[in-house]
């Protein structure tokens, strides 16, 4: 893919290869075909348009390295502008409160349940006393998923089968925590859609209840266009504190991750990379810029320049 | 009505105060289609026969825009499918029917089997299911319960047994009873994982043990609202296994399934069914016309 961006940018700086600056009829092109590429990687449209906007203006004026090629110089502005857009430092999950809440939210299938077993070990291995709670009260087996997963991480999961009130069993599940020295308490909830009011609701009030210190929105990195109306409702709904992208061991470019940083400005602050319980990384923007332009080495060959 | 905005209604903001079809039109037409998932490739075919037409026609009016991008939409689904079906009918010669159901993690595999029984046995079939996913934690109790709502019966080994051996104790199941359909469940898998993508031949050389020909169908299922990755997943599934039939799912969501235009443009295999929500009830067989039309209905 890159490789193909860089030549399509090379072609349309055919005629000035190697000579003076960036201007503003030769950036023209090229701008499109950034742009072009950005969708492709599923970074919704809106938001490519105004960061290719970025792009050229940070392009004007820059020197042309003899031994770059402007494709790549402007490869290389790209991918820092993607990094600069997805936040530079790497932000941890807050602990606070006793005991200390995690809400987990999303659509359907983005990740929660296995991502909340994730989290757990990942306190675990910390040393810290955690609780996964099961509100999920609507899919099949749900609760016997998260139990599934409690078993194999060693962690205790709290689970009311007949309750039909997901409120109440976390309400519970607090209690319970505080009883027996669980610091703290990660709440899976039913996957949902942003259109779906009742269920917006429900979380919704979830969040107002339980005061979470940390609220967090998995999200599938496969996700399209949509991401940008999804994120911004959940948003909207719960003001949530970070985002996890989920199923990066696969193919997908993940431009998502983009457009979710540019429509609510929250940081991503972990990445799932499997269905192993193991499988959680920290998120790096620069990596995920290269990725989103499917980039191979251009940059550090620019830097060598 | 949980949908948002249509495609209709987005065209008809794109055109307001405008007359004819030019550039500034296009460009929006562009937005629309991208915003929808269509992807890149479908949307440029469909700007550039727009962009065809306007140019033989000299003068396209913007009323008539709306017709047209019905015309190639339509077009582009009937390029690459077959016969819609009407109902959930089987081919009497296969008996049982035995469908095995693929595709990445949590896309909806298993409701849309969950689904599939129940219509499958509102339309009088007797039905099999198979719990061949037998590794995502509770997969099998997920199915098993699924099984229990619509009231079939569900083979299973429970966790960690081989896949291939509950796929071939499925279809022994299916033909020892005379069912009339058997339906495997798998694991998601990314198609990435060279592994669990030969996995799937094993599965399906197993029922071959036993009916020929088997599995009758081989259903991919698609997020609905999965961008630029659903059209590679597509085309690697149809590399590694014989697929010839898609569902896509979530259409409930906010993504207006554009991702079926695209989808139907890019590959040969019919879109045979549509998830829209997570009760059993939820499910659709596909229908060009409706979906079109649904697209651009005008709303009350
Ligand atoms: N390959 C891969 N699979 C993942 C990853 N995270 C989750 N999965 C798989 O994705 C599927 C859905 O994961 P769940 O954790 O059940 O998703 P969920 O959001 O809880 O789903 P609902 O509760 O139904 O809304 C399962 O098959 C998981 O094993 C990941 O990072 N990589
Ligand atoms: N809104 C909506 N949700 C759906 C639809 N189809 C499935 N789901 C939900 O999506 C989630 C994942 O569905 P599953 O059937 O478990 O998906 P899967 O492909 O079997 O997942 P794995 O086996 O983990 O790979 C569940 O929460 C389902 O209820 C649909 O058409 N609309
Ligand atoms: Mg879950
Ligand atoms: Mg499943």
């Amino acid at each position: 893919m890159f490789d193909n961006l860089s030549y399509k940018l090379d072609r349309a700086f055919k005629t000035l290869k190697g000579t003076g600056k960036i201007t503003e009829i030769n950036v023209a092109t090229t701008v499109k075909e950034i742009r072009r590429a950005l969708i492709d990687a599923d970074v919704n449209y809106k938001v490519a348009k105004e960061v290719t906007d970025t792009i050229k203006s940070e392009a004007l004026g820059r020197d042309v390295l003899i031994s770059v090629s402007p494709g790549q110089l402007l490869v290389k502005i790209t991918q820092e502008e993607l990094t600069k857009l997805m936040g530079g430092t790497k932000e941890d999950i807050s602990l606070k409160g006793d005991p200390n809440v995690i809400l987990i939210s999303g659509l359907q299938g983005s990740g929660k349940t296995t991502f909340s077993g994730k989290l757990a070990t990942h306190l675990k291995k910390q040393g810290r006393q955690v609780l996964l709670v099961a509100c999920d009260i609507y899919r099949p087996a749900a609760i016997e998923q998260l139990k599934t997963l409690g078993e194999q991480i060693g962690v205790e999961v709290y689970a009311e089968p007949e309750n039909k009130n997901a409120l109440d069993i976390a309400n519970r599940a607090i209690e319970y925590a505080k009883k027996n020295g669980k610091k703290n308490v990660i709440v899976d909830t039913a996957g949902r859609l942003a259109v779906d009011e009742q269920m917006m609701n429900e979380i919704s009030d979830l969040k107002k209840h339980l005061d979470p210190a940390e609220t967090l929105f998995v999200v599938d990195s496969m996700t399209g266009q949509d991401a940008v109306n999804t994120a911004k409702t959940f948003d909207e709904r719960l003001d949530f504190d970070g985002v996890v992208l989920t199923k990066l061991d696969g193919d997908t470019r993940g431009g998502a991750a983009i457009s979710i940083r540019h429509v609510v400005d929250k940081p991503i602050k972990f990445i799932s990379t499997g269905e192993k319980m193991e499988n959680l990384d920290i998120f790096y923007p620069d990596r995920m810029a290269q990725r989103i332009l499917g980039m191979g080495d251009v940059v550090s060959l620019v830097e060598r320049a | 009505e949980k949908t948002s905005e249509n495609l209709f209604s987005k065209l008809g903001k794109a055109v307001i105060g405008k007359s004819k079809v030019d550039d500034e039109v296009l460009d929006e037409l562009e937005e629309i289609l991208i915003t929808s998932d269509v992807g890149v490739d479908t949307t440029i075919k469909v700007i550039q026969r727009i962009e065809e037409r306007v140019a033989r026609d000299k003068y396209v009016n913007t009323a008539e825009l709306d017709k047209i991008l019905r015309q190639e939409i339509v077009g582009l689904l009937e390029e690459s499918n077959e016969e819609d079906l009407s109902n959930f009918e089987l081919p009497k010669d296969k008996k049982p029917y035995v469908i095995m159901v693929v595709g990445v993690n949590g896309v909806g595999k298993t409701t849309t089997i969950g689904k599939l029984a129940h219509q499958f046995k509102n339309a009088g079939k007797s039905v099999v299911l198979g719990a061949a996913d037998t590794f995502r934690a509770a997969a099998v109790d997920q199915l098993i319960l699924w099984g229990e709502r619509v009231d079939v019966p569900v083979v299973s080994h429970g966790m960690n047994a081989d896949p291939a051996s509950v796929a071939f104790d499925t279809v022994k199941k299916g033909v020892d009873m005379g069912a009339d359909v058997v339906i495997v469940d798998t694991a998601g898998r990314l198609h990435t994982k060279v592994n669990l993508m030969n996995e799937l031949s094993k599965i399906k050389r197993v029922m071959q043990k036993f009916i020929d020909d088997a599995p009758h169908e081989i259903l991919l299922v698609l997020d609905g609202s999965t961008g630029q990755n659903a059209f590679i997943q597509a085309k690697e599934f149809t590399k590694a296994t014989e697929i010839n039939a898609l569902a896509i799912t979530k259409l409930d969501g906010t993504a207006k399934g554009g991702v079926v235009i695209g989808i139907s443009d890019q590959f040969k295999i019919p879109v045979k069914y549509i998830g829209v929500g997570e009760k059993m009830t939820d499910l659709q067989i596909f229908n060009r016309t409706e979906f079109v039309d649904s697209l651009f209905k005008k709303k009350l």
